[in-house]
């Protein structure tokens, strides 16, 4: 879409072609590019999987948006002369109040259920004393900038400052000792409400000393609903992404086909005393003091195991070429099992280079695959390595399906089992997911104290 | 009757949007180079060979040419120069 409009106003009648799920996207895009009469088509959904026979149907049939015949629209669309909206587009500012009109409680809580403002559970009402009260959690003025968000990358960034994702974490029921760690969330500038059709969700990991100051869990049932900052610090910075941004809402600003439990809260921290390796954090730079929120693009599937036992590398291997590959694995284990790789001679560097060395798939398998084509090939045929020789290996040849630098371990748990998951999670390369101009998605929960 | 609140609104600010015009429209296709742009979504370059296919079946004064960004989600400053300056129109998809 963003092509369409920079070639519209270059000059060069442009028809974007979209299916018919995407219509009301494609025109809300268009209207906030200000081309609301922009001349979109449509074809149905889907294209992808559809024969040339079937796409060529497509082409000779009915838009089912316009309801009329697609050809036509086109045609019509690159010839037809300008009218007087065409002509001067449309320039608009939504003045975004700082309150809403006073109302009851209950019927504020209609209010924000029905403006797609929470995640459906019920929220705590952000009134200007618990608001105010929340804000003592940081030393940053309300109206300090903390940066930009949007859905995904052709839509409008929207700005956000320290109140508004204060305002978000009230919702929550966060507390103020947790509002640092929420503003590094936001300022890492990924969203955790995606508008994917793939339906991403952000998982974030909490290192350094912050951890222990507020009372965050690392322990026993680390990645579930067993901590108050865990479960109110995830969902702040879920409510605030989706709040922030513009909206979260299905056909409008949330495409994601079947959506993602990761989508209510996700935020951990690692288990850094019990680990016999160094923090994550402290592994990308940081020291050991510091206290840091990664954010991890992914939550797309989850492998897990035991061990490891004597066939772990096995078991490993099925996990890993399991996922969906475009993907890659944020390893969360137990520290039994950190440890008992630990004993076994691995470090967590060699380790993850055993991971990738080792998941393994046919050429054909690889490139079947509808992100890895969109979006990895075009780098492939630039030839950019490892991607161009994965695409001239014959398609019964076995390719290394990650790079090292894909995969990333942290150790959650508490020593009650020697358990591991393989969660999607990206933490840079490649791919729609890290959105952060080149940055590492890791942010100093210090810098926003 | 249950008090009134004052709450905050929990939306970010957006950009001001800016109203841009529609480029001038030719008469007709006659004898006009249009590009179709693949967007590299999964089988875009199958639709777009069949919409190339079609104009060179119903409206072959059209010189169709296809071109693909660098990468999906992406500007491509380059392509739209080549765009911009060898053609007239313009098809897009399939895809946002």
């Amino acid at each position: 879409m963003g092509f369409a409009l920079a070639l519209e106003e270059a000059g060069i009648p442009t028809i974007p072609v979209s299916t018919h799920a995407f219509a009301r996207l494609a025109k809300a895009t268009a209207k906030t590019g200000g081309m609301p009469t922009l001349r979109n088509c449509y074809v149905p959904q889907p294209v992808v999987g559809r024969t040339p026979s079937e796409l060529r149907d497509y082409i000779e049939g009915m838009d089912p948006i316009e309801k009329r015949p697609f050809m036509q629209g086109v045609i019509d669309g690159l010839t037809q002369p300008l009218s007087d909206e065409d002509l001067k587009g449309a320039t608009f500012e939504r003045e975004m109040p700082r309150f809403l009109e006073p109302d009851t409680e209950d019927n504020l809580h209609q209010l924000f259920l029905e403006n797609h403002w929470t995640d459906q559970l019920p929220v705590v009402l952000p009134t200007e004393a618990r608001v105010e009260a929340m804000l003592k959690g940081t030393s940053h003025a309300p109206d300090k900038h903390v940066g930009h968000m949007r859905p995904t990358a052709f839509r409008e960034a929207w700005a956000f400052d320290v109140e508004k994702v204060a305002v978000n974490a009230v919702m929550a029921g966060a507390r103020p000792e947790y509002l640092p760690v929420i503003l590094a969330l936001t300022a890492s500038g990924v969203s955790a409400r995606s508008s994917s059709t793939t339906s991403w969700a952000a998982l974030s990991i909490v290192n350094g000393p912050i951890r222990d100051e507020i009372g965050m869990n690392s322990g026993i049932g680390t990645l579930g609903p067993y901590n108050h900052a865990n479960a109110t610090i995830g969902r702040a910075y879920c409510l605030a992404s989706q709040n922030v941004q513009g909206g979260s809402v299905p056909g409008d600003t949330y495409m994601g086909s079947v959506g993602s439990n990761w989508n209510y809260t996700a935020c951990f921290a690692e288990n850094e005393e019990r680990s016999p390796w160094s923090p994550f954090h402290v592994d990308n730079g940081f020291k050991a003091s510091d206290s840091t929120v990664s954010v991890f693009f992914g939550g797309w599937y989850t492998q897990s195991g035991f061990g490891p036992r004597e066939t772990w590398k096995e078991k490993f291997i099925r996990c890993l070429t399991a996922t969906d590959h475009f993907s890659p694995p944020l390893i969360v284990m137990d520290p039994i099992v950190a440890r008992a790789f630990d004993d076994m001679g691995y470090s967590k560097q060699s380790l993850i280079e055993w991971c990738a060395e080792n998941a393994k798939m046919p050429a054909r398998n690889y490139w079947d695959d509808q992100w890895t084509t969109t979006l990895v090939k075009p780098h492939a045929v630039a030839g950019v390595e490892p991607f161009a020789s994965r695409l001239r290996a014959a398609p019964d040849e076995m390719i290394s399906i990650f790079r090292p630098e894909d995969i990333n371990i942290v150790v959650i748990g508490g020593e009650t089992q020697g358990a591991f998951k393989m969660i999607s999670g990206r933490y840079r390369g490649l791919g729609p997911g890290t959105m952060t101009g080149g940055k590492l998605p890791t942010v100093r929960v210090d810098d926003w104290r | 009757m249950a008090d009134k609140i004052k709450v905050l609104d929990p939306r970010g600010y957006p950009p001001k949007v800016v109203g841009k015009r529609l480029a001038n429209r030719p008469m007709s296709l006659d004898g006009k180079v249009l590009y179709l742009i693949d967007a590299l979504f999964d089988n875009a370059d199958v639709f777009m060979e069949q919409l190339r296919d079609w104009f060179a079946t119903n409206m072959p004064s059209v010189e169709t040419r296809i071109i693909k960004p660098r990468e999906s989600w992406k500007d491509d400053p380059e392509m739209r120069a080549t765009v911009v300056a060898q053609g007239d129109v313009a098809i897009m998809g399939v895809g946002l």
